[in-house]
This record gives C-alpha cells, structure tokens and sequence, in this order.
C-alpha cells in the first residue's frame, strides 16, 4: 500500500518551474518528500552495510584460518601495502601510465569512431558493403589479438592497440545505429528547408544524437580500461596492469589487491568525469 | 460545380500551381505503388484550396512533389509556369509529423531554415521574433518545444515555415495531433494568418468539415491509385460579401450542402 501512495501524491510536485511556488506544499506533498529522503537515507545505510560486512568478513576469514591469507590477503595488509607501494614513490608513475593509456586510446577510439560512423552514415554504399566485416569485427574478441599485436607493435603499442580496437568497433556501431535512426522526418523537414546531406548532417543527425554519443563514451571508458589492462598484463614496464601481473609473480596478494582497489576507483573518477561533461554538455 | 465547368472566370491570371498530367510511382523491393495517376489542376495566386481523400490516395505524395523533394515519373509539376526543380524558399512545408527539434529552442527552431539557406541571421532573427510573437509564443521563445502544449508547437512550427517568408504554404494535416476544442481553434488562428498575409495555401486533410471551412476550393481525389475525382468552389454568399472565418463558415447555410456533396463523393468510388 506504501507504493501507492506517492505515486498518488505525485502530481502534487510543482514541476513547472514558472508557477511552482505560489502555495506553500500541501500536507501531502510534504509527507512525500519526507517519504523520499527517508528512502534516501535507507539506501545509502543500506550500501554501507554491505561494505562494512564486505571488508570485515574478508578481514576476519582469513585471520580466523577459515581461508589462507596467502590467497585472500585482507584488508589491513592491503592498506600496508598500498602504503609501501606509496613508500617506494613509484606509484603515482604507474597510475599515471595507465591513465594516459586510457586517455589516449579512449580518444582514438572515440574520435576515430566517430569519423568512420560518419562516413557509413554519408554513403549507404559503403555501411553496405562493409555490413558483414563490421559485425564480425566487432564480435571477434579483440583480446585475442593481444599477441600479435605485441609480435607486429612491440610492448607500448600492443598496449594501445588492443585497447583501441576493444573500444572501436562498439563506437562505431554504436554512433552509427544512432545517426540511421534519426527522425526520418526530421530530416525530411531539412530537406523541405533546402539541406544538402552535409547540413542534414550537421543540424539534425549530430545534434540529435547527443545522447547516443553519450551512451558510446560511456561505454568506452570501461572498455579501453579493460584494453589497456590486458595489454599491460602482456607486456610492461609500469602500470596498474603490470603491478597486478608483478604482484601476482611474486606471491604478494596485498600488492595485487592494492592495485585493483586503485583501478576501481580510477574507473569511478572516469566515469564521474565523462557524466560531468555530459551534464555540461546537455545543460 | 466542378472549377473545370466554369473557365471563363479566372483565365486572365497565371496559376500559381500547376500539376499537368502528373503520374508518381514509387519503386520498392516489394513492388511498385501507382500513388498519383494522370493528376491536372492548378491553384490562383492567394488562393486557399483543401485536399481530401482516403489515407493512402497520394494527398502527402502531391505535397512532397511540389516541394520538390521528389519528382513526377511522367507529367510536370510547374510554380509560377516554370517545373519545380527542388526545394525552394518559396514553399513552406508543415509536415504530417511534428518536426520541432527538441534540442533547439522555439526561436532557434525558427532560424533553422534562414542557417540552412544562409540568410542574414540577424534580420532572421528578427522576423522570428515579431512572427512569434504574434502568434501568441512571445514568452516561450527561449523554451524548449518539449515546454509547450501542442498547440503552441503547431504554431511554433507554423512560425517556422512562416520565418522563411515562404508566398507558398503546404500544409498536410497540421492539426491532425490536436483535441477537438483546441483543432477548431488553432485552425480558425492560422486559417487567418494565412489569409491576412495573402499566401498561396494547400491544405491537406481528412476532415471534411475543416476543409470546407478554410478552403476557397476543395479538391477531391479518389482512392489509389489517386486521381482527381472533383474540384468544389467553396463560397458562402448569406455570410456577406467576404469570406468568413473558419468558426463563422461552419455556421453558414451554405455549409451542409458543401459538406453532404463532398462525402456523398468520398463515399461512392468502388
Ligand atoms: N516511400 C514510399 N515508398 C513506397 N510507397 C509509398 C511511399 N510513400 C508512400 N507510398 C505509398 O503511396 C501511396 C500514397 O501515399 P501518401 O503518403 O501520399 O498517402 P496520403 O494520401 O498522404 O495518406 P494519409 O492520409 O494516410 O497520410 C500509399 O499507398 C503509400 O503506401
Ligand atoms: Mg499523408
């Protein structure tokens, strides 16, 4: 019954900013958002909780002999670890590798993407003929690939090989499945208008595509991060991906862990970037 | 009743439209469709002329060919004696489907045609302004169309085509989209509009009722492959010497004869 009731208390919500605030909110408006951010507030209790129970059975398993700490490690050690790595002062250098591999094969991607998605979407001809070697492409798992791009490229442009060609074939697809859905009438207005195929293209297509091109830059942040990590896996002198491969080698889980903690919360702070410039450029 | 019957009264002004003979098939992998057949008639300079018919007898295909954006496979189609080539800034086009671009305000959407023609920008952006504004949309020029009601966008976009300064106007089923009470008076507003600045207007419609009430002709067309069935000069002598508004035509005694002929017609092709 408690699902019910806001949505009956919705259309109470002043949502035209014009004339929203002359009436001060109704009992029932005020119920519902005192509903709301008590929902809030159990959510985030909620994720909380996960991660405190998360972090103290992986702490106190392995110290109660339940699993091998060898295998495991747990949170403290992580954490020391993370402080030794921090000691030796090369941290800061393997982070900063891996995110100027992500940045630069991300933008490769993207940009590279997008002028051949253009280029499909200005001649039909071509996404015609080249339909069938897109779409095997982009289901042939580009990792696969790794070691012939380390024979043909060497260590550092395997590295950005592979994590481009991981991103690329989805932008394409991705951006083009957008532009050929573009409002046919939208077009066909354009037209009336006097736009040749470059106009149409730049007024109505791109535009009306944002969205879409969000979607693929999102999507691509995750994928040239696992590209560039496969590629450092293979072969590397610095990085995320080699300090997880070197820690590995070694036998030291702490090490391993310290780093994936640290790719986790690189690939968040991306993700909160692209979604900033997405607000920005949606307004 | 047929405008063929009675040549004699407008032969000394050159048609503004013309349609000679015009056939349009269109070619698909399922087939070929027959959509216009053998279609002849002109409209007058300043003339308002409604197009009725079953959906599918060709009324969107003649408007798209007169606009330029497809060309007959047999006949011409001629605008002020010379055949239409392609899009021109002399016709205005209102589509079937609301085009607005959501992503552009009601102000840019009116300056897409003077950016796309490569106008003065800011002459353009002026004339947007005062037609808008006189359409009732001055407060809503830097509003999104996703703000307005569907009233306000089939004016928004009237606005529009208004903005290239069209002496042409297609119109197909502009008002299709909105409630009755809101139709009949958007439809009065912009059958105004038009009148008042003296342009050429073809409007396309399913509903008999309206095309009696905005049109000077009604044209008739039978079911595909379409073809001219009949021409109805539409005159209202009781309501006095000029012509009433749309509302006013509707009251007129004339009226339910026109509209009794016109779908006894629309009834009896098969
Ligand atoms: N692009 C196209 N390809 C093939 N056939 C088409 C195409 N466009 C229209 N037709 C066919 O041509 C005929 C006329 O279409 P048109 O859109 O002109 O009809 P209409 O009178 O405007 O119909 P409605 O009242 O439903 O809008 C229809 O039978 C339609 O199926
Ligand atoms: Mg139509």
């Amino acid at each position: 019954m408690t699902e019910t009731a806001p949505a009956t208390a919705t259309p109470g919500t002043p949502t035209d900013p014009g004339t929203g605030s002359i009436a001060g909110p109704s009992v029932a408006y005020q119920n519902w958002i005192d509903r709301q951010s008590r929902n809030r507030r159990q959510v985030q209790v909620g994720r909380a909780l996960i991660l405190i129970a998360f972090l103290a059975l992986w702490e106190v398993a392995p110290r109660a002999g339940l699993v091998n700490p060898m295998l495991t490690s747990y949170p403290s050690a992580v954490w020391e670890g993370f402080l030794e790595l921090l000691a030796q002062g090369n941290l800061g250098l393997h982070i900063g590798v891996t995110l100027l591999e992500v940045m630069i094969s991300f933008a490769v991607a993207m940009i590279l993407g997008t002028v051949v998605a253009i280029c499909l979407w200005l001649s039909p001809m071509l996404e015609k003929i080249l339909d069938p070697f897109l779409v095997v492409g982009n289901a042939l798992p580009k990792i696969a690939l790794v070691p012939i791009f380390y024979i043909w490229l060497g260590p550092q442009g395997s590295i950005y090989a592979v994590a481009i060609a991981v991103a690329l074939f989805i932008t394409i697809l991705m951006l083009y499945t957008g532009f050929s859905q573009t409002d046919p009438n939208k077009i066909k207005l354009a037209r009336t208008l006097g736009a040749g195929k470059r106009q149409i293209l730049t007024k109505v297509v791109l535009p009306g595509n944002v969205h879409t091109f969000m979607a693929t830059l999102k999507a691509n942040v995750g994928l040239s991060l696992v590209g560039v990590i496969v590629g450092e896996f293979q072969a590397s002198k610095a990085g995320l991906g080699y300090l997880i491969v070197y820690g590995s080698q070694i036998f030291r889980m702490d090490m391993v862990m310290a780093a994936i903690v640290i790719l986790s919360l690189m690939s968040v702070a991306i993700y909160l970037a692209v979604q900033k410039a997405e607000t920005w450029l949606i307004r | 009743m047929s405008a063929e019957q009675m040549p004699g009264r407008h032969r000394e002004v050159p048609p503004k439209v013309e349609f000679r003979k015009v056939n349009l098939h269109y070619f698909s992998d399922e087939g070929e469709t027959h959509a216009v057949k053998d279609m002849s008639f002109s409209v007058r300079p300043g003339e308002f002329v409604s197009i009725v018919g079953q959906s599918g007898c060709g009324k969107s295909t003649l408007l798209s060919l007169l606009s330029g954006l497809m060309h007959p496979t047999s006949g011409q189609v001629l605008i002020d004696g010379k055949p239409v080539r392609g899009p021109s800034p002399q016709v205005g086009f209102m589509l079937q489907q609301d085009t607005l671009f959501e992503w552009r305000t009601i102000l840019e959407n009116a300056l897409l045609g003077p950016e796309i023609r490569g106008m003065d920008l800011a002459a353009a952006r002026a004339r947007a302004e005062r037609i808008l504004t006189s359409y009732g949309l001055g407060q809503f020029l830097h509003h999104k169309p996703g703000q307005l009601s569907g009233g306000m966008r089939q004016r928004a976009a009237l606005g529009r085509t208004m903005c290239m300064e069209p002496d042409i106007l297609l119109l197909d089923e502009p008002f299709s989209a909105l409630d009755f009470q809101t139709r009949l008076s958007i439809a009065e507003e912009i059958g105004e509009i038009i009148r008042r600045e003296g342009k050429t207007a073809i409007l396309v419609t399913h509903d008999i009722p309206e095309a009696i009430a905005l049109a000077d002709r009604v044209v008739v067309l039978s079911p595909r492959p379409g073809r001219l069935k009949s021409i109805h000069e539409i005159t209202f002598p009781s309501a006095g010497p000029t012509r009433p508004g749309s509302m006013a035509a509707r009251e007129a005694a004339e009226f339910r004869e026109y509209y009794h002929t016109i779908w006894t017609e629309m009834e009896n092709h098969d």
